[in-house]
């Protein structure tokens, strides 16, 4: 390739003037006169970037006449696109010819079309609004019988699509897998890729088409459906395994070279469908034998046929070896696959040796002995010239590091991270070194001062965690208090030395931990007054340099180191400076530092020394504060809102369009372009766990709400701060860790200078110093043995809380799995129509609940109680035996098994919902009425049944429900009855629905019927209603609550404990789902997702954050009243269960 | 990949962050979707002047990212010395890279991919449009770019290996050519 290639853009404007030598088609040559042509040599002849603009520009405007003039026609427009691709390439707007690249996508000419298309692809982005625009055009296309107007359209779909359209073009795509042509059915399949990446959701249905294309008798449809595969078995490997020995096939038909030798790539066989099988299966056989025994045969043939000399046999290889490492082990294939990365250690080729640190890096951890016999290799490539390949050797003694070579590795992170300027690569490394320290630190001096490096370089990119986690570190100590004392006062020592030196500056956030600390700890120190401390503290707030947040944390900890100050000289002057500050928060900590200061012993009780982990109690509902409130709203003060609220009022009285459709829209985008109002939703956050609160925070560090994800921004998703200018000329601190290091190992200059023997001597003394502990007789688990020898500083309790926690989960399993059963009647009428046509699997899941329910286990879960309050009765669905669990349990039977077999008359049209128990509602010696909900989707079906107990016939039975205030009642047809049989049953429906929100309501009516023609009687009943018979989950993603949350203005929150039961987050949350009907949209880690609806479309979104036994519920709604009444119902759940 | 459990949950690769990053984006503070992304993330053609040749996004990217993303990558691959890796990191990403006389083909992908094999699509590209062209030069790229994305849109799909075929693709090419 590289032999053809001669000519430059140096010999460009030469080249312009002589027909080009043996140069392209026709093609090539017709552009020389064309405009775009005289466009690239006219840019390509200046010399400077301001004529280039210049020239582009008077292009991008003769251009912008061009398309917009009515003469063009759409071959002049399909030459101007392409001008307008290139300039846009180049980096100018050219957003003005966007709406034209979709008219010629929609009006051309196949060539013109294809431009279009094209430009289309080129200049939009999945979520641009002009995408819709092109939406007809695609299904036009689509339908069309030209096979090449089809392929342009599917190329199209299959890069850009807006995510809304999908049930536009999804009938048509899938048609197309039927398609004669294989291109046709490659792309189409592609497409659908696409579709599953960006909304997988839509195209679960057609699974078992994803079937058939990778049965396909074409190569590359099969290959294209891999691609899927890949992604849904990344997501879910379980569900995926019974097509192991369909994969296994297709890899051993491969590598066997039974495809045609077009897919041959340098007489390799199809080496992309190989790399894509071996994913597959790497992810397929991880931790399951009986699957990984499937493939072992094809993988040792993939090792062994891989023998040519090229890059591309190495990729498969590494794939391969990664397989292997990945799939439950086999000692055989092992041995081959470490020989291969052998291979590539040892290649000269500086690719495929970075490939193999690569591979190390992977497996070193199932084999450590592989470090110990590449250890010359991974030294050298410490000292490698691309950092590239330093940076993977780091990543690779970083999986190797145990208490013993700690502080060298440690070292060689430290000297790396001092020559980078990426902060991505600070980001990360800091995070590993911090992560080290805490593990293996050897001594006390040695982990303040590795901190202090982390701290110094890391400075404000660093995650947020590792300030907050080395505090608590310090504050909660280990298992030796002396230990711990001595950590602490070696900190404060470090600290007091570090700000004593003149003109270095600190990252903001190590100030914070120093003040901190030295605000905590200060106390430690024998020689050194509190005075001492509080003039160094007041030499930094007096420092322009430091950050208002910094500050805050500053005059907290002087605050803190007062109360144990004798004389307060600085104090007062601090007091006298800051309370006339500009800085309205610096105003406010310094007047509460000035009135403690008048009272020292309240100062005393309020500061003690050294409490910073005991739990403080805060009254988050200020209820102390009730009085105040109720006196000044009595003497006419408005009602408190909260900034937000205030906010939303302010913008709904503003004139603006209103952009979102009339009732609930959930794809609105509506509110992108807004303030985010979650900024201020902090003001009603009271329990004072933001950092800039300083002074709460003295008495005791909130520690466990210590990562912080919510700030003064809304969401702060480890937000990389851009004002560290400091960060880049810091220097290390004086007390570097070189001291830990062996001299002659580090300094480089000096190895230049010695011999080339001595040079290896180094070598070999580096590597026993890293490779210390990888011997033979830690060959077995070495990681996990060294943790256990040398944990320094581990925490106390922690883990033992971490393992309750688990069995209590597993405990819970049984009952979620349970639950999402009993949601299946009223969640999903989809699943539930389905499920006959599912068969098996379904089945089987049921029959086991049932034994579960059979089984005695089942009283202890909170679960029965629902059950014999609703029963979940499809019978009229299944008549499978299994499906008996539906029926209530015996216990309540005898009562409710005559009302239930009344309601099975008509719950042919209500199967799918849930309903309540029948529940008599009055009676006399004719009639007898009971009556039961059913919580339909879109409102509540009040079912009256009333029975003719009587041996005579009743006329005109009619049922009348009262108005009631807050309900909108209807008659569902066919309510009155002429005549009415003796002994018979007859029910009255009327659904119900809500006008206004209210807590506890009543409906009342009364039956009226005559009896013989004379005698007519009358009964009055009244039934019960609260606000949950009106509340149903709401089925959203994630990404449209997150834009929900953003636009409700209600919120309320609290922390609720969670009973004993209910310690683990999803089963928490399964409670709430099975009691409240609210809807799980994500958990994450110990973060969970809720949302319901008050009927008819009142959203109401809630956030759960777990920490021990605490549930911190946030609910937002856009109604007042709703969040309020789900609190006090989620409280209820809570606690009753 | 395997990592150490921790005490400190640190960020990693292929973490995905709180969904409340949708709400921030909502705001507008943060780039507009976390990425359903597909193996390779774009790819980039520039001369050894660090002219842009061509410029194939497979997620979705501002105008203002792809601006600075070029910049900071021709400039990065430029002032790499010819004996060094193929490979080097970029934020999150991997960056593979190779040098055909005076072009520098540059692709995306994820620390997980093959960056072997990303060569080996690299070089197919490059044969491809080899074959297409006749003895394909700078020249054919600049002056027919439009073809040289044709031609990617049929190998490449989304960021995916569409079809490794070398007939099939130029098949598909001419086919689409001669209308």
């Amino acid at each position: 390739m590289s032999d053809i290639v001669e000519k430059t853009l140096t010999a460009l404007p030469g080249l312009f003037l002589q027909n080009q030598p043996g140069g392209g088609p026709a093609a090539a040559k017709a552009s020389f006169s064309s405009r775009l042509g005289s466009l690239v040599r006219g840019i390509t002849a200046l010399t400077s970037k301001h004529e280039e603009e210049k020239l582009i520009q008077q292009e991008l405007s003769s251009l912008k006449a061009t398309v917009s003039a009515p003469t063009t026609t759409l071959k002049m427009m399909k030459e101007c696109m392409v001008r307008l691709i290139y300039c846009e390439m180049l980096g100018y707007d050219a957003s003005f010819g966007y709406i034209h690249a979709i008219k010629l996508a929609q009006q051309g000419n196949l060539l013109e079309k294809r431009v279009g298309y094209l430009a289309v692809s080129l200049f939009l982005h999945e979520s641009h609004e002009l995408l819709l625009l092109l939406v007809n055009t695609v299904v036009k296309d689509l339908q069309s019988t030209n096979l090449v107007e089809v392929c342009m359209a599917l190329t199209v779909v299959s890069q850009i699509f807006p995510r809304e359209m999908i049930p536009a073009v999804l009938p048509l795509i899938e048609d197309k897998l039927q398609h004669s042509k294989e291109i046709v059915r490659r792309k189409a399949v592609l497409a659908l890729y696409k579709f599953h990446l960006i909304a997988p959701n839509q195209v679960q249905h057609i699974h078992i088409k994803f079937r058939k294309a990778l049965c396909d008798r074409d190569v590359g449809v099969m290959a294209a459906s891999l691609h899927i595969y890949l992604r849904m078995i990344k997501e879910n490997s379980s569900g995926y395994k019974d097509l192991t020995g369909s994969f296994v096939t297709i890899l051993k038909q491969v590598v066997g070279g039974k495809l045609p030798v077009e897919f041959n790539y340098h007489s390799v066989p199809a080496p992309w469908l190989q790399i894509q099988l071996l994913r597959i299966l790497g992810l397929l056989g991880k931790d399951d034998q009986r699957t990984s025994e499937l493939m072992y045969d094809v993988l040792d043939e993939s090792l062994r046929r891989a023998e040519l000399n090229h890059n591309v046999t190495y990729a498969i290889l590494f794939e391969c070896v990664h397989t292997v490492y990945s799939i439950y082990p086999k000692s055989e294939l092992l041995e081959k696959a470490a020989k291969c990365i052998g291979k590539f250690v040892l290649s000269p080729k500086i690719n495929l040796k970075y490939l193999g640190l690569k591979a190390l890096t992977y497996v070193i951890q199932q084999d450590p002995t592989l470090a110990l016999q590449h250890q010359m290799t991974i030294i050298e490539c410490l000292d490698h010239l691309d950092p590239i390949i330093k940076r993977e050797t780091l990543e690779l003694l970083y999986r190797i590091t145990n208490a013993q070579n700690i502080t060298v590795i440690v070292q060689k992170m430290l000297e790396y991270l001092h020559q980078s300027k990426e902060e991505y690569v600070i980001v990360n490394l800091v995070g590993k070194i911090a992560e080290l320290a805490e593990k293996y630190a050897p001594d006390n001096a040695w982990f303040i001062q590795t901190m202090n490096a982390v701290f110094s370089v890391g400075g404000d990119v660093m995650h947020p965690d590792i300030p907050n986690n080395f505090l608590r570190l310090l504050a909660e100590g280990f298992d030796d208090e002396t230990e711990d004392q001595q950590l602490r006062l070696y900190a404060v020592q470090s600290y007091l030395t570090l700000l004593d030196m003149e003109n270095v500056f600190y990252p903001q956030r190590f100030l914070q931990v120093m003040s901190w600390v030295l605000g905590e700890y200060s106390y430690l120190l024998d020689k050194e007054m509190p005075e001492e401390v509080i003039a160094k503290l007041y030499k930094l707030l007096m420092n322009d340099s430091v950050s208002s947040e910094t500050k805050a944390w500053l005059i907290a900890a002087v605050t803190k180191l007062t109360s144990q100050a004798h004389s307060s000289n600085t104090v007062e002057r601090l007091i006298h400076e800051f309370t006339i500050s500009l800085d309205t928060c610096m105003r406010q900590h310094a007047f509460e530092l000035k009135h403690l200061h008048e009272n020292v012993e309240l100062m005393k009780s309020l500061l003690p020394v050294d409490r910073s982990c005991e739990d403080l109690v805060v009254d988050a509902s200020l209820s102390f504060l009730d009085g105040f409130v109720a006196e000044g709203l009595s003497q006419g003060a408005a009602p408190y809102k909260p900034h937000h609220q205030r906010q939303e009022e302010k913008l709904s009285q503003e004139k603006v369009l209103n952009f979102e459709p009339y009732g609930l829209s959930f794809s609105s985008s509506g509110f992108t372009g807004r303030q985010s109002p979650a900024g201020i939703s902090l003001g009603s956050d009271v329990s004072g766990n933001s950092a800039e609160t300083g002074l709460k925070e003295t008495n005791s560090l909130k520690l466990e709400g210590i990562k912080k994800l919510w700030g003064k921004e809304g969401y702060l998703p480890k937000k990389e701060s851009k004002t560290g200018d400091e960060s880049g000329a810091l220097p290390v601190p004086q007390e570097s860790i070189m001291e830990n290091v062996d001299q002659a190992i580090t300094k480089k200059d000096q190895s230049q200078v010695l011999t080339q023997s001595k040079e290896e001597k180094e070598k070999q003394l580096l590597a026993s110093s890293l490779f210390v502990g990888l011997g033979s007789e830690s060959t077995i688990n070495l990681l996990g043995k060294a943790d256990t020898v040398s944990h320094k500083f581990r925490r106390k309790s922690k883990v033992k809380e971490a393992k309750s926690g688990e069995t209590t989960s597993t405990h819970n399993m049984t009952c979620s799995s349970f639950s999402s059963l009993s949601n299946v009647a009223y969640e999903d009428d989809y699943y539930s129509n389905t499920l006959h046509d599912t068969g098996d699997k379904e089945l089987k899941k049921f029959s086991l609940s049932s034994e579960l329910l059979d089984s005695e286990s089942l009283t202890e879960l909170p679960l029965v109680e629902k059950f014999s309050y609703c029963s979940l009765s499809t019978p009229s669905l299944f008549a499978n035996n299994n499906m008996e669990i539906f029926h209530p349990p015996q216990s309540t039977a005898a009562s409710v098994a005559k009302e239930s077999s009344l309601a099975s008359s008509f719950l042919e049209e209500t199967t799918e919902y849930m309903h309540s128990n029948a529940m008599e509602v009055c009676n006399n010696e004719t009639i007898s009425v009971s009556s039961y909900k059913i919580w339909k989707d879109d409102c509540l079906l009040m079912v009256w049944s009333v029975t003719n107990k009587s041996g005579l016939e009743l006329k005109s039975a009619d049922l009348e429900i009262f108005p009631a205030e807050n309900f909108k009642v209807t008659e569902q047809p066919g309510c009155c009855l002429p005549v009415m049989e003796a002994e018979s049953t007859k029910s009255f429906q009327y659904s119900v629905q809500i006008e206004k929100p209210f807590t506890e309501g009543n409906l009342t009516g009364f039956i009226s019927y005559h009896m013989m023609d004379t005698h007519s009687a009358q009964l009055e009943f009244s039934v019960n209603l609260s606000l949950l018979d009106f509340i149903r989950p709401l089925k959203i993603s994630s990404d449209d609550f997150g834009k929900l949350w953003l636009s409700f203005a209600n919120d309320v929150k609290q922390n609720v404990k969670m009973s004993e039961s209910q310690a683990a987050l999803p089963s928490a949350l399964k409670t709430l789902q099975q009691k409240l009907r609210l809807h799980i949209i994500e958990i994450i880690g110990n973060e969970g997702l809720l949302a319901c609806q008050l009927l008819p479309s009142i959203p109401c979104l809630l956030h759960c954050r777990v920490h021990a036994d605490i549930l911190a519920l946030w609910f937002r709604s856009s109604c007042s009243t709703l969040p309020d009444y789900l609190l006090y119902q989620c409280q209820k759940v809570m606690e009753g269960s | 990949k395997f990592r150490h459990s921790t005490t400190a949950s640190l960020p990693q690769h292929g973490d995905r962050g709180f969904p409340f990053a949708a709400a921030a984006a909502a705001a507008g503070q943060a780039p507009p979707r976390p990425l359903p992304a597909a193996a390779m993330r774009f790819m980039l053609l520039f001369s050894r002047q660090g002219k842009l040749r061509l410029q194939k996004c497979y997620v979705p990217l501002s105008d203002k990212e792809k601006k600075k993303i070029t910049r900071e990558l021709v400039q990065t691959v430029l002032a790499r010395k010819p004996k060094m890796c193929s490979f080097l990191e970029w934020r999150d990403l991997k960056i593979v890279y190779k040098r055909y006389a005076s072009l520098y083909f540059c692709c995306a992908i994820e620390d997980q991919d093959n960056e072997l094999i990303t060569l080996e699509i690299i070089h197919r590209y490059v044969e491809l449009l080899d074959k297409y062209f006749g003895s394909v030069c700078e020249l054919d790229i600049i002056f027919n770019f439009e073809k040289a994305y044709f031609i990617l849109d049929e190998f490449l799909l989304g960021g995916e290996v569409q079809e490794t075929s070398k007939k099939n693709v130029l098949k598909a090419i001419e086919q689409a050519d001669l209308l």
